[in-house]
């Protein structure tokens, strides 16, 4: 009976998986229809721009472009769903990285380390401010009951003005009279050597560890178990013993430092300084569509990244044949919110058909006794 | 009751008065209260107090809307099209067309199939902000005066007016007195304020001005007064209890999204047609959480948004048009946590006392320190006001019970 039960139950969670991966695949194909008759309705082809994008995404130099697209992505997503496996609502990444780059790349120049230890030095650096950032929101939820989707939108606009502030009056380079809109470039010891000269840098093998160990602390840890028993029943993880506010402390922490990577692959991997204009925003609103796409799951994570960083990758070639190249961005809010909106139904239908079997399975008890 | 309340009020208004006046005439700064402050502080004003009420029609209904910002820029480039094609009047109807698109796709994603409804709020801001862009790149680019991040200028503008007799406007072809204007012109103590701040408020007023501040009342006395608005109130509250009462909670919340996304097109229409006479991309500048934050500084309230609103366009209207004066501000923060402090002791709050002294300490020393305030941390104002708030007054907010809570049909809680 019970190995019959237990045959049973992983039968369910494979099929529950292939159900997953089915319905993530049908909603992308729902998407790009979506997509392509509005393509159509505002007069272009949509078999010319997808087999654009096949196209000219899948040679070798646009494959590399994707995995280095792909990167921040990676870590804004999982920031994002660390959040979201305990039901707390990150949308501040977008402050905390950018924070945490300008600190970073501040703290960077000040120091002399040897090679590998400078670099870490800056990592650890922009992890500790944007878990620094974070704290605020979690402070303010723990001490105050501030719904975090409040306090962490309106503390990305704060972070925005403070940091313009602090790198005006204090951190802008001015060796060269004005005309450099950066802090000052961190030393050759403190940069992430790349994999491939110019296309690639260590920031990507960074990312795929961050994802491995956001997998094993969350899915493996104890830690990870509580904070996801808090996140799927907070009564319940609090009646079990698991102290509520210190979880939401961590977990914002932990959110925040993971954000604090965000900016990373061009402050220590490109640019080598921070720049209002040189480093890239909006990577904190990108992570949360990752996220949803990848199902707060590391591998998830990674190919949705990576579908992402794919499109981005597309976009300047589309511009050359007269497609409008923010076409790609739209298909991407799209493919999102029908993700979101199928993986709802289907999961609603699965729990349905699990209780339907479930009384029918008491009725046959009932049956025979 | 209702007496010594307004009474109240009164006199908190007139002390108000007599206070930065005095500040005016201490400091020397007209541009407090001038007719040209007010004007701009109305200006900005008005988007942001439609954006919260867009937060409050649908929070009022049961329905979180992120998305404000979103369906605002959906209205801005709407709104862009229409007045560039057809005329304002058009471009504004365009514009809540366009925002009341950005509802009905949050009502499908929440309502039809309850998704989270924060996560659809920030993928509606993401789609507009890249679909507007796309429709840009098709319609506007090479266009003259178009191109991908602006459309082109709009050849007739809204009309304005001056109110008769107080500020000169015309009767029928014959010139009235600016009454308000000689008055402000005089600069005696509190006459001088009361010239200025009512020439702001009716001099040179766009239509869309008025339309705007009516909204306010009208949207109070549908929501509070009419059964449409208690039906649409009670899906907010408990939507269960409203449904075993016969109340049709999915179409109320519908009616609630749709008419908050028409006013959050409004605020962004007002942008593009009437602050501007072009869409540009970015010209909400966040002005959408800054409507959110409004609607929790007001305690989901019409008049509390209305207050709120007026505070953060007088903020942003005086950095625009008389930054010399912000610093006088800082002496007026002074005098007002200075009477506040005389009060707390009087009344021996003890906690007030400590908050009143710390702001009276910190304007007091701003005044004597600060030359000019950076305009990267004005910026900030509103956001950290409403932390603020948030953070003293969460006991005394009271947001709809039910706000954010996907309801299905039948479907006990």
């Amino acid at each position: 009976m019970s190995q019959q039960l237990s045959a049973n139950r992983n039968f369910d969670s494979m099929r529950k998986s292939l159900n997953t991966l089915g319905s993530s695949l049908g909603a992308i194909v729902l998407a790009l229809v979506i997509c392509g008759v509005l393509l159509l309705v505002t007069g272009k082809d949509p078999f010319a721009a997808y087999g654009k994008i096949l196209e000219t995404g899948l040679t070798g130099e646009k494959l590399l472009e994707m995995l280095k697209r792909a990167t921040p992505l990676i870590f804004s997503a999982i920031a994002v769903a660390i959040g979201f496996k305990m039901n707390l609502f990150n949308i501040g990444v977008e402050g905390q990285y950018l924070f945490a780059a300008l600190i970073a790349a501040e703290m960077g120049t000040h120091v002399s380390l040897p090679a590998p230890l400078h670099v870490l030095f800056i990592l650890v650096v922009a992890m500790v401010s944007g878990a620094a950032w974070a704290s605020i929101a979690a402070i303010l939820k723990i001490t105050r009951g501030i719904n975090e989707v409040i306090s962490t939108i309106m503390l990305n606009y704060i972070a925005l003005s403070f940091i313009q502030w602090i790198f005006e009056t204090f951190f802008r380079d001015d060796s060269d009279g004005g005309l450099n809109v950066k802090t000052t470039e961190i030393a050759s010891s403190g940069r992430m050597p790349d994999l491939v000269d110019n296309r690639l840098n260590g920031m990507f093998i960074v990312a795929l560890f961050v994802a491995f160990l956001y997998w094993v602390i969350v899915f493996r840890s104890r830690f990870g178990f509580q904070l996801r028993a808090s996140g799927l029943n907070p009564i319940a993880a609090r009646t079990a013993g698991i102290p509520a506010k210190r979880m939401i402390l961590f977990a914002l922490l932990l959110s925040g430092a993971v954000a604090g990577l965000v900016a990373m692959p061009s402050v220590i991997g490109d640019v080598y300084a921070y720049g209002p204009s040189s480093t890239p925003t909006q990577f904190g609103f990108a992570g949360i569509t990752v996220a949803l796409l990848g199902r707060n799951h590391p591998f998830g994570i990674i190919v949705a990244a990576m579908l992402f960083g794919f499109l981005d990758s597309t976009s300047a070639v589309l511009q050359l044949s007269e497609i409008p190249s923010s076409i790609v961005k739209v298909i991407q809010a799209i493919i999102v919110l029908v993700v979101v909106i199928v993986n709802e139904a289907s999961s609603r239908r699965y729990n349905r058909k699990i209780a339907e079997r479930a009384a029918l399975a008491l009725k046959s008890l009932d049956v025979s006794r | 009751m209702t007496n010594s309340k307004n009474f109240r009020l009164l006199v908190a208004i007139f002390g108000a008065l007599a206070i930065i006046s005095t500040v005016r005439l201490w400091t020397d700064q007209d541009g407090l209260t001038s007719s040209g402050t007010i004007g701009t502080a109305l200006r900005l004003t008005v988007p942001i107090l439609l954006a919260g009420m867009a937060g409050l029609w649908a929070e009022r209904c049961g329905v979180l809307n992120i998305g404000i910002e979103g369906m605002m820029i959906f209205g801005t480039w709407a709104g862009a099209w229409g007045a560039w094609q057809f005329g304002p009047w058009v471009g504004l109807l365009f514009a809540i067309l366009g925002g009341m698109f950005g509802g009905l796709v949050h009502s499908i994603a929440t309502v039809r199939f309850n998704i989270d409804q924060v996560i659809s709020g920030v993928v509606i801001n993401l789609f507009a902000f890249f679909g507007v862009r796309y429709l840009s790149e098709l319609v506007y680019v090479g266009k003259k005066g178009g191109g991908i991040s602006q459309s082109p200028p709009q050849k007739w503008a809204l009309p304005r007016f001056d109110l008769p007799i107080l500020s000169g406007g015309e009767i029928a072809g014959w010139k009235s007195p600016d009454f308000l204007g000689w008055l402000e012109l005089r600069r005696w103590f509190i006459i001088g304020d009361l010239g200025g701040i009512g020439r702001g408020l009716t001099h040179n007023i766009s239509w869309a001005t008025v339309i705007a501040l009516v909204v306010v009342p009208v949207s109070t006395w549908v929501l509070w007064r009419t059964r449409f608005g208690l039906r649409l109130r009670s899906s907010g509250e408990s939507p269960v209890a409203a449904e075993s009462l016969g109340v049709d909670v999915i179409r109320l919340r519908y009616y609630g999204l749709l008419i908050s996304g028409g006013l959050a097109g409004l605020a962004g229409g007002t942008l593009s047609i009437v602050a501007s006479s072009y869409y540009r991309q970015g010209q909400t500048a966040g002005r959408g959480f800054i409507g959110l934050a409004t609607m929790i500084f007001g305690n989901w309230r019409p008049s509390g948004i209305m207050t709120g609103a007026m505070l953060f366009g007088y903020a942003e209207g005086i950095k625009l048009v008389a930054s010399d004066s912000i610093t006088a501000l800082f002496l007026f923060i002074a005098a007002i946590s200075g009477v506040f402090l005389i009060y707390a002791i009087i009344r021996r709050k003890r906690i007030q006392v400590l908050i009143a002294l710390v702001a009276f300490c910190l304007s007091a020393l701003a005044y004597q320190t600060v030359d000019t305030v950076p305009e990267s941390l004005t910026q900030s104002l509103p956001y950290v006001v409403t932390l603020i708030v948030l953070a003293t007054a969460n006991q005394r907010l009271r947001p709809p019970a039910m706000a954010g809570v996907p309801f299905r049909r039948g479907e006990p809680h």
